[in-house]
């Protein structure tokens, strides 16, 4: 019983890396603008984060030193494609391959650092409930932070006269601009934003999840929360619990293993993409969930007056 | 007509991107590569040094390439600090450089190649993917001497070398069944060949020599290197009850999970006590620097010869280091009495009985197993809680 509750927890903590920079992904991705530097961001947000973490000895100034960095980097981004114009995919692949070799760079030398003792949560009451405790009042803050990005950002998004303006800047950025809204500054920061909390991710990932610096450690988390987007497509609530997902699938084919299941690992790896493909090909049976919620502008430059 | 254009927009940019990607990669390779060995020749040199066999006066000129960062604390970083002790040892006779995080791939010749243009005479290739690339280079360049760890083919002028990790595994196995509470241990595993199943068993083997009740559980991350991946893999195992883990993976995310949920682990490869004073009981290292210093000097002298070697405690090349204050003094002695039978020849891991998980009898009563043997193990003992990933 108390192991399946550890599983649950352990799902919640992986699933939160994923579920933060997915929605900071789809606040962009909302105002009309793909971000595929998400991998990058979050390994410059991962050493920023873990230097500021070991330089301070503070775990939430170390939150806001990847969040800055997410935002520089994206701010950059910004600039480039949307006024410079150019190609959103190849320059944010470009960003991509550009923060892995910058980390990896400025990170040399913290390689052989370490933080020190890593926090212990518990909410008094609550974290001593059997089972229920162990698996969900005993998280870093982050988790929760993360459930109530969530809520907030499905109230900024509809309900929100903001959030309809951003909406409406990715649906039809002509039609903003004709209404007087600046569409070119209003997606600058969505897309700083979004690389906040890709940074925060980021941060999370190398001060508390795995907490150190080695090249290359956000491994392909990136690239997931990307995928996570449109498979949850667009709406915040199914990112969060898309991320729930894609971290459960891991948590359960390691678990699976560790109790001899004789169930190849190899098959158990695919789980996450089955999981999916299984998942897109539902929302496919109905094309109007993805269409209504897919920004109509989603990828395409705007030329004001154009 | 949108979803058709944009699946041909994203096309585009993805072959766009892969062939910018690789562009970027081989330049910024080529870029290390010269720069790293900028230092130790200049490119002049090179026609001079074709026909390196006559160049036995002055330093020996040596060449190592690596995998991964020198700053990966665990293998690459092995090899180097070898490299370092090898010039510490040797001085003013070697002259030493590096190349580092070369991919095991088309890459890799062009980086031995440039390496043998540059003038040097003994070349090591420190992972298993350079076999083709560096039989390929001996075979043009037959007055260069050619070392490869963990492979398995050799020529006249390319022989292979590796370390017995597994000595090192059952030592720390010995410590691991004395520090056990549970009498759960685990073990992150990275790819499942023959190497890492040994290490496993051997573990195992260590762990049941102290204690008979001790079960192992196993988890695949199926890669080198991805921390979050071994993170997640040593939060499972303990989830599941273990409180002694050891990896056979890169990186020393296993040690620090370990730390953060107060359970015990092992540093692997090299020391990596730093990484978590609390957790870490001991490391298991691979010291290559007695078979690099001899290398070197065989090739100086001229009584270098191809073949292959396999080194273990008793050459001096695994150790288990840094044994923590945790460890009782009697289980000190233990490992104390295995690393002495080890260096004499007088212990032997290998010896039978051993039965594999599935109750068959693998290795006969005292009979000690060979090299051959060693080298193709596919099974788990028995006590190891898991099925070999593959097997029926």
């Amino acid at each position: 019983m108390d192991t399946y509750a550890l599983l649950l927890a352990a799902t919640l903590n992986a699933g939160t890396i994923l579920a933060i920079a997915g929605m900071g992904l789809l606040i962009n991705e909302r105002a009309g603008v793909v971000n595929l530097g998400a991998e990058g961001m979050m390994l410059v947000a991962a050493i920023a984060g873990f230097a500021t973490a070991v330089a301070t000895g503070n775990d939430w100034l170390a939150f806001g030193a990847g969040a800055l960095a997410g935002a520089v980097m994206a701010a950059c981004f910004g600039v480039l494609v949307i006024w410079l114009n150019t190609n959103q995919y190849a320059t944010g692949l470009a960003l991509s391959l550009f923060g892995s070799g910058f980390s990896a760079f400025v990170g040399i030398h913290y390689t052989q650092e370490r933080l020190g003792p890593r926090p212990h949560f518990a909410i008094p009451g609550l974290a001593d409930i059997p089972f229920i405790g162990p698996a969900l009042f005993r998280q870093h803050p982050m988790v929760y932070l993360a459930v109530a990005l969530m809520v907030g950002l499905t109230w900024f998004l509809y309900r929100s006269r903001t959030g309809l303006v951003l909406r409406a800047v990715g649906e039809s950025p002509e039609s903003a601009h004709a209404l007087g809204y600046p569409v070119r500054r209003i997606r600058l920061l969505a897309v700083t934003c979004g690389g906040a909390l890709c940074g925060v991710a980021g941060a999370y990932l190398s001060v508390i999840y795995t907490p150190l610096w080695v090249e290359g450690m956000v491994a392909g988390k990136g690239w997931i929360a990307l995928a996570l987007t449109t498979f949850a497509t667009w709406r915040p609530s199914r990112v969060l619990l898309g991320a729930y997902l894609f971290g459960g699938v891991t948590m359960l084919q390691f678990h699976l293993q560790g109790q001899g299941v004789a169930i190849s690992s190899q098959l158990l790896t695919m789980l996450p993409y089955l999981a999916t493909i299984g998942v897109l090909v539902l929302i496919s049976r109905n094309p109007a969930w993805i269409r209504a919620n897919m920004p109509a502008s989603l990828g395409k430059p705007f030329f004001p007056g154009g | 007509m949108t979803t058709s254009t944009r699946r041909g927009l994203l096309r585009g940019t993805a072959l766009g991107s892969i062939a910018l990607a690789a562009a970027l990669v081989g330049c910024s390779k080529k870029e290390e590569a010269s720069t790293t060995m900028a230092a130790s020749a200049p490119a002049a040199e090179a026609s001079a040094a074709a026909a390196p066999a006559s160049a036995a006066s002055g330093a020996l000129k040596i060449a190592f390439v690596y995998v991964g960062p020198v700053g990966d604390g665990g293998w690459s970083y092995a090899h180097d600090n070898a490299r370092k002790a090898l010039e510490k040892e040797l001085g003013d006779q070697v002259k030493t450089s590096y190349v580092e995080s070369v991919p095991e791939s088309a890459d890799a010749e062009r980086v031995f190649r440039d390496l043998v243009s540059q003038g040097n005479t003994l070349i090591f290739g420190t992972s298993f993917g350079y076999m083709e690339p560096m039989l390929k280079v001996a075979a043009d360049n037959k007055g260069v001497r050619f070392e490869h760890a963990t492979g398995y083919k050799t020529a006249d002028n390319l022989r292979t070398y590796d370390s017995r990790t597994y000595e090192g595994a059952y030592m720390a196995g010995v410590v691991a069944g004395g520090m056990t509470r549970s009498n759960v241990i685990g073990v992150v595993g990275s790819i499942p060949i023959p190497e890492v199943i040994r290490n496993i068993d051997s573990y195992t083997l260590g762990a049941q020599s102290v204690n008979p009740k001790v079960k192992v559980r196993v988890v695949w991350v199926n890669e080198w290197f991805n921390p979050p991946k071994e993170t997640e893999g040593a939060q499972s195992l303990i989830d599941g009850g273990a409180d002694v883990l050891l990896q056979n993976t890169d990186s020393s995310a296993v040690l620090q999970t370990a730390e953060k949920n107060g359970k015990y682990a092992f540093g692997w490869d090299s020391d990596m006590t730093h990484y978590g004073p609390k957790a870490h009981l001991a490391s298991a290292a691979i010291n290559w620097a007695p078979y690099y210093i001899q290398a070197a000097k065989e090739a100086k002298d001229g009584t270098w010869k191809s073949g292959k070697s396999w080194w273990g405690v008793k050459e001096g090349a695994i150790d288990l280091v840094s044994i923590s204050d945790k460890v009782p003094a009697d289980l000190k002695a233990k490992v104390d009495k295995v690393k002495a039978g080890l260096k004499d020849g007088t212990f032997s891991i290998w010896k039978g009985p051993i039965k594999d998980n599935t109750g068959k009898e693998v290795l006969k009563d005292g009979v000690v197993a060979d090299d051959a043997f060693l080298g193709g193990i596919k099974f788990f003992v028995a006590g190891v809680d898991a099925p070999v990933p593959g097997s029926k």
